[in-house]
């Protein structure tokens, strides 16, 4: 029999053990929650405090470092889900549909988030709490999206199978994604004008997007933080019955 | 049951493809036409959800005239929605759906035809029964083709989608409105180009582009549902 090349790095494998994934994840953890502490801190003194106001909307627009970084951590929490749901699908690991099921909640928090700081901001800028801006409609309908993935896992009492659901679903919304963004933005270019959209920020000052990116790198920190928080507790649960586990709680 | 045939040679294999297909198709047609009560029933409801508008919005011509299209479009998708339930429950109870994922034809193309038959019992009579309603709500002469054409290619895309959500809740006792949180965000683009291309009709306005892209999206749909229709019934029948 020929050598066969293992073309997987080896933690990729290790991963799928739910001990190991545990006991890396613990080890992972503190560095990602100082370092999501200390960013998020000291980007939000930074841009509430010290960042140049917008010469047209004034101090409003500070809203834009909670709104831009959640929307994006809404978007990219999707695709995380997508892709540790079809890691769960095409190689049975177990570790992968608990990160999975770890997303969603995260995921929906952050596009209501997202909504909810829109629908603020909107207010001094449009006049109006809501308006069917394209962005603000796509993230509506990606939050849709999550209460799908989150109404079907809490529907399927197996918890296989409950994730191997999920995780179909998760990869049929990966390809509508793309068609939802654009059939959206193609009818909002049809039923408005464009004098609703926010001033495109062709140029931002540096002073400006400077703490909007140490908040971005903060948001996604606490996001590996709260993921793995997550996670650990669903192994946790799922794997009451190993013995590690059992160990475990004992000693505490 | 009649859908097991075998490949007695690999030269015959797209014949068997072919008759798989039929009999399969029979099989749903005939089923559905013996329990008339589920062709019916979403098409009731489709005539009931369009006359809720002028009672709840406006008897007004011109309004009616300016919201026909997306009424009939929005009645159209819950009256599909609400049929898709039972595409896959009575095989699911009957054992025949087990049946049917252990014989060694290809799923896919049983999966298809399933949902063509479903097709054929929903899409295609709300598409008949269209006109109807869009005189009822005063939708201009002109506007009635790209109705006609907008709901003809649109509603097969929504029955494939929707069978993806009932695939996926197919074991469950409370599947109705799961399936409607499951399926309707992913229903927007269909949605979005049907009613567009009424109102570029009504307003004399060039329709090939929208029915490319109403096209392009049941493309896609042809190619990629059945593969996740099929895996969801398999999660779903043996978990």
């Amino acid at each position: 029999m020929s050598e066969k090349k293992n073309w997987m790095p080896r933690w990729f494998y290790q991963l799928a053990s739910p001990r190991w994934s545990y006991e890396i994840m613990g080890k992972l953890l503190p560095g990602f929650a100082i370092a999501a502490f200390l960013l998020l801190i000291a980007g939000t003194v930074w841009a509430l405090l010290f960042a140049p106001s917008d010469y047209q909307q004034g101090n409003s627009f500070r809203i834009i470092y909670i709104h831009v970084p959640s929307a994006l951590l809404a978007q990219s929490c999707y695709m995380m889900m997508a892709i540790a749901g079809a890691i769960g699908l095409i190689w049975k690991m177990k570790v992968a549909d608990m990160v999975a099921k770890s997303c969603a909640p995260i995921g929906a928090t952050m596009a209501v988030l997202a909504l909810a700081t829109g629908a603020i901001w909107g207010k001094p800028t449009w006049g109006s709490w809501w308006v069917w801006d394209a962005r603000l409609t796509s993230m509506l309908i990606l939050l849709f999206l999550y209460l799908g993935v989150i109404a079907l896992y809490s529907a399927i009492e197996n918890e296989a199978m409950a994730a191997k659901s999920a995780a179909v679903l998760a990869l049929v919304g990966l390809v509508n994604i793309p068609i939802i963004k654009y059939s959206v933005d193609w009818w909002n270019t049809l039923h408005q004008p464009a004098t609703f959209k926010l001033t495109e920020r062709p140029a931002m000052a540096p002073e400006m997007w400077l703490p909007l990116l140490v908040m971005v790198i903060g948001f996604y920190c606490f996001f590996a933080v709260s993921l793995m928080m997550r996670t650990r507790n669903e192994i946790l649960v799922r794997e009451r019955r190993a013995s590690w586990v059992k160990e475990l709680v004992e000693k505490q | 049951m009649g859908i097991i045939v075998t490949n007695e040679s690999a030269n015959s294999e797209g014949s068997s493809v072919l008759s798989l297909f039929g009999a399969v198709l029979k099989r749903d047609l005939m089923l559905a036409y013996r329990k008339k009560s589920d062709l019916f029933n979403p098409l009731i409801f489709f005539l009931m959800v369009a006359t809720l508008f002028p009672l709840g919005v406006s008897p007004e011509p011109d309004f009616l005239a300016q919201i026909a299209p997306g009424v009939v479009w929005v009645a159209a998708l819950l009256a599909t929605l609400l049929s898709m339930e039972s595409v896959f429950k009575s095989d699911f109870e009957d054992g025949t759906l087990e049946q049917t994922l252990l014989s060694p034809q290809p799923l896919f193309v049983i999966v298809l035809a399933k949902v063509l038959a479903h097709w054929m019992m929903s899409g295609l009579p709300l598409t008949l029964l269209a006109p109807l309603l869009a005189v009822m709500l005063f939708l201009p002469a002109e506007g009635m083709s790209g109705l006609m054409l907008s709901l003809l290619i649109g509603t097969p895309t929504l029955s494939l989608v929707g069978a993806i959500g009932a695939a996926l809740t197919v074991g469950l006792r409370k599947g109705g409105v799961l399936i409607s949180l499951l399926v309707l965000p992913l229903y927007i683009p269909v949605l979005i180009f049907g009613t567009s291309a009424v109102q570029a009709a009504v307003t004399g306005l060039p329709l090939a582009g929208f029915f490319a892209l109403l096209g392009a999206i049941l493309a896609l749909g042809l190619v990629l549902a059945p593969l996740a229709i099929s895996a969801a019934l398999r999660i779903s029948v043996s978990g």
